[in-house]
């Protein structure tokens, strides 16, 4: 045993000086794409880094579900092989964060639109389909509400059944499940659906050009006395808590809405039904736009991007019938999908 | 009382004693009746809480360890893999392969026509086929111009269809797919071109976005490599210190300090080593990102307190008659530690370190920070190839849309608690084949 300890010591040490050693030789060197940011990317840039690894002489990319702040973070840190190539991010880059780039000299991006995504309100299949309009996900959802007396003035938010906002909604308690704050499903939706609903309100309307920060805080603001319950990042979660109780309404994805068509569907908002179709000519109000971004120092020096890059933008992926599409992803419509494999095929920097 | 003689107030206090005794006898009986009723519920439900998650995971998850393949005639047409003639390996890999599966569906269904219900026919069998199909070609290419019955990994949804079909449940009612491809379905079926077999896939191929292809083993050498590295590094590390702390320092406050923080570092979360990892291997020593190595550095840092912890209370436990007499006939502190005092201790200390590893394999928060919660395909060779892990594939694979991950996900858990309980097994036998009782 004494023995066997004092080799297994002398051994480890051993282990530890040649890790030591070999470290700085693997830093200098990544044959392998490296990618990082939003987890609702995700699922769509690892399909084509499969793919690529598959079909072409280059590693499989590694992608990293970080969300999109946390990756665009680490892509701005810097150039060179230690930072990520490219950044998914399921909004557009901000100014601040271009900025931050070209302060640390990542100063040449390239920007990639790659298609839309839905979010949808769904139910259980087993009620009703619901029809709702932003304005009634505004007053359903919102922490402060004005005054139904059309008094222009704000209360806490009263309404405590769907028939409180509209007398034609189900006699059933307001109960939605929705992502945390962190996530970027929550910022989309809290901009499009709530802030869709909020703008209908002529004096709330008129607050953006005067005090812009009380109209975010008006219409950004999600209620906090329990009918929204937030139920965490995990979208299969919030599907299966739907199908256990069927009086709650659900926020997620397109994707997930696709993949479990079988137990829940997806309110109508505006008197629009959150189809394939219907998001893809843009009648479906609450989808955004998907991108990533791309270091362009990198292309050259890291083997593959380019490829890469032809590959996501190519039509079997990106495309309307392309695989992209079969996985939940709404193409970009012809003129747009156009000037993105041009600005692809030239590496054109991004201007905001 | 005074009148009575001394032995009959005896008697009679004593009966006293014993009616008062009985009286109470019942409600005595029944405080020790419930006092052990709520200890055996207490066990009955953190049984059944067991219990219930044993039985959720394996009910979800053992269809995962069968997979539906489906037999296709194929036809190695030449005008479709080297149409001018060409066997080089550059030609064969970039071949239309896909071509081959659709002809060979097509004549077996050669009913079917229009683009869109061939496009679902095309969907019965895996995204993997094609490469199937190109690495068969290439490893041997005088395949081209035959004909082969061959045998592919199903779609994800085929397979859901047919494992519930097998069973005799309602499986046309539960499966996401049109009559159209129910009728096909049938009809493979009557033909015998469904099969269910062992998923060795699973065990043996990386992570992919189609489930019918995604396997652990990719995760699972990961899992391996970071804790080779964990180990290898707070192991000795850890037995070195508690020696030192336990049988060389002398005692002062600086001492005090140092085991008081021991014990606080034990119970810092983990995702704050995973931030530490960042800061220092990463960004200081710009060791690669997603890491085993990197991993195994962080795991190691967070099981080092565990480790140091459980190997002091083994040295603590050797009675010191053992190193008095080891001193007493001549030998030096150290040789008695080393001859004596380790040995003795060591089956303690392998079995907090096994403890430790136990709770480092199931680690994913410190992960997350050092880049390891990754879509990786590839199996790394060696602990500086990008990977991921075991808890961590389980975590992502539950996050995915597409339904037949769910499945998945209840296996890959199941693999990892099989793991959990080898470890702790190996950890009770190391302790009862080599404690000594004094």
């Amino acid at each position: 045993m004494t023995q066997g300890a004092i080799k297994s010591i002398v051994i480890s040490v051993a282990v530890m000086a040649s890790f030591s050693s070999t470290n700085v030789g693997a830093q200098s060197a990544r044959d392998q794409i490296s990618i990082v940011g939003s987890s609702t990317v995700y699922p769509f840039a690892t399909v084509v880094a499969e793919q690529f690894g598959r079909g072409s002489r280059f590693k499989t990319p590694t992608v990293e579900s970080t969300g999109s702040g946390g990756g665009l973070k680490l892509f701005c840190a810097g150039i060179g092989v230690g930072t990520p190539d490219i950044a998914n991010s399921s909004r557009r880059i901000k100014s601040s964060e271009v900025e931050t780039c070209a302060s640390s000299g990542v100063e040449e991006i390239v920007e990639v639109k790659i298609g839309y995504d839905g979010i949808v309100l769904a139910n259980s299949v087993a009620a009703g389909q619901l029809s709702l309009t932003t304005r009634d996900i505004f007053l359903a959802l919102a922490k402060e509400v004005p005054n139904p007396n059309g008094a222009e003035s704000l209360i806490a938010n009263p309404y405590q059944k769907w028939s409180d906002i509209r007398a034609d909604l189900p006699d059933s308690n307001i109960e939605v499940l929705g992502p945390p704050p962190t996530s970027g499903t929550r910022d989309a939706f809290v901009e499009l659906a709530m802030e869709g609903g909020c703008k209908n309100f002529a004096w709330i309307k008129a607050l953006k050009k005067n005090d812009e920060s009380r109209y975010k805080s008006i219409c950004h603001t999600i209620r906090e006395d329990g009918r929204f319950v937030e139920a965490g990042e995990n979208d299969n979660l919030i599907v299966q808590k739907l199908q256990a109780n069927d009086k709650a309404l659900g926020i997620f994805g397109f994707s997930f809405l696709d993949q479990n068509s079988d137990v829940v569907q997806g309110s109508r908002v505006d008197g629009e039904d959150p189809t394939f179709e219907n998001i893809a000519d843009g009648a479906y109000p609450v989808s955004r736009p998907l991108y990533f971004y791309v270091k362009k120092a990198h292309v050259g020096t890291i083997p593959g991007i380019e490829e890469y890059l032809a590959e996501f933008v190519s039509d079997r992926a990106m495309g309307e019938e392309g695989y992209l599409a079969d996985r939940g992803l709404i193409p970009l419509p012809a003129d747009e999908y156009a000037a993105v494999v041009d600005a692809v095929k030239n590496l054109r920097n991004l201007s905001l | 009382m005074s009148e009575e003689s001394p032995s009959n107030s005896a008697l009679r206090s004593s009966v006293e004693t014993r009616k008062r005794v009985e009286a109470s006898l019942g409600a005595r009986y029944r405080r020790e009746n419930r006092f052990r009723f709520f200890g055996l519920l207490a066990v009955l439900v953190s049984v059944s809480f067991v219990a219930f998650f044993f039985v959720s995971i394996i009910s979800q998850g053992y269809t995962a360890f069968t997979q539906t393949y489906i037999q296709v005639d194929v036809y190695f047409d030449p005008d479709v893999v080297s149409p001018d003639g060409s066997r080089a390996p550059d030609v064969l890999s970039q071949v239309n392969y896909s071509r081959l599966i659709k002809d060979g569906l097509g004549s077996m269904f050669p009913e079917v026509s229009g683009r869109k219900p061939k496009q679902l026919l095309n969907r019965l069998v895996s995204n993997g086929a094609i490469y199937e199909l190109r690495d068969r070609v290439m490893a041997e290419p005088d395949i081209i111009g035959s004909r082969e019955s061959l045998w592919f990994l199903a779609d994800d949804e085929i397979d859901a269809w047919f494992k519930q079909y097998s069973r005799g449940d309602d499986a046309d009612g539960a499966a996401r797919l049109g009559d159209a491809q129910i009728g096909w379905l049938r009809q493979l079926v009557a033909q015998g071109r469904l099969e269910q077999r062992f998923n060795t896939v699973f065990f043996t191929s990386g992570d992919s976005r189609d489930p019918e292809m995604a396997g652990i083993w990719a995760a699972a050498k990961g899992s391996f490599f970071m804790l080779v590295v964990c180990m290898s590094i707070a192991f000795p590390l850890g037995v070195a210190a508690s020696i030192y702390l336990e049988e060389f320092a002398p005692r002062n406050r600086w001492v005090d300090l140092i085991e008081v923080n021991i014990n606080n570092l034990a119970a810092v979360p983990s995702i704050v080593f995973g931030l530490l990892g960042l800061a220092v291997f990463i960004n200081f020593l710009s060791l690669p990102r997603s890491a085993p190595l990197v991993g195994g550095l962080v795991l190691a840092l967070m099981t080092l307190p565990t480790i140091i912890i459980a190997s002091r209370s083994a040295i603590t436990a050797v009675p010191p008659s053992i190193r008095e007499a080891a001193l007493g006939i001549g030998a030096s502190p150290v040789q008695a530690v080393v001859h004596h005092v380790l040995p003795l201790a060591m089956p303690g200390m392998l079995t907090g370190a096994i403890l430790g590893i136990a709770r480092a394999l199931g680690e994913t928060a410190p992960l997350l920070m050092i880049g390891m919660v990754a879509f990786i395909v590839e199996a790394p060779q060696t602990p500086l190839d990008p990977s991921s892990a075991l808890p961590v594939q389980i975590y992502l694979w539950a996050d995915s849309p597409e339904r037949a991950f769910a499945e998945r996900t209840a296996a890959a858990i199941m693999v990892l608690l099989a793991f959990l309980l080898v470890m702790n097994a190996t950890a009770v036998w190391l302790r009862s084949k080599y404690e000594r009782r004094w």
